[in-house]
């Protein structure tokens, strides 16, 4: 499913045009972005969470040539799966409460 | 930041009423679920992809007690960040 399938579902859903979907879709993935870039975490309930990983930094080599080379620390998006939607995914029943889906 | 943070978020900037913006939100989450639910892939360019991968069988090890035990084959979900992701969280 790319975003364009996704803003056509979404605006038959909402009864609006692809367009606006889109736009949508564009806010609901940026304010993600928006929100880890500032080193902040996103949780929705059922679904998952986004937060920023550190990586320290190490030293690498080049797999080509076998030099070694520094890699620099960096921070990494990283998404925890929400227990709902990993249990869809694994193909199991969902827990009626959901009560200790705790990401 | 939570559920509620993206509603607000998409009915200022999207000129949207909260409820309609709350389905907005549900309705993407239950759309990334099912497709990923059906084994395929959902690709948002600049934000990243979701994708099932096929775990095998292993032996694992239960951090506490340091007991091995079998983990069985499963399926789990990958969020693989877009370029334009990974750059924004690094500068």
């Amino acid at each position: 499913m790319t975003k364009s399938d996704m803003a056509e579902k979404l605006a038959a859903k909402l009864n609006i045009t692809k367009q606006q979907a889109e736009g949508i879709i564009n806010i609901f993935t940026n304010s993600i972005i928006e929100s880890l870039a500032k080193g902040d975490k996103v949780e929705i309930r059922g679904f998952g969470s986004f937060r920023v990983r550190h990586r320290s930094a190490k030293e690498g080599r080049n797999p080509k040539t076998g030099e070694k080379v520094f890699v620099p620390p960096k921070k990494v998006p990283f998404f925890k799966t929400g227990k709902e939607f990993r249990l869809i995914v694994d193909g199991k029943e969902v827990a009626a409460d959901g009560s200790d889906d705790k990401e | 930041m939570t559920k509620i943070d993206i509603v607000n978020k998409i009915s200022e900037q999207a000129g949207l009423q909260k409820p309609e913006a709350e389905l907005a939100v549900e309705t993407i989450i239950s759309l990334v679920k099912e497709t990923l639910g059906s084994g395929d892939s959902v690709i948002l360019r600049r934000f990243g992809s979701f994708q099932v991968r096929q775990k095998k069988e292993r032996v694992g090890r239960n951090p506490k007690t340091g007991e091995e035990a079998n983990i069985t084959a499963r399926k789990v979900v990958r969020f693989k960040a877009g370029k334009y992701f990974k750059a924004a969280v690094n500068t």
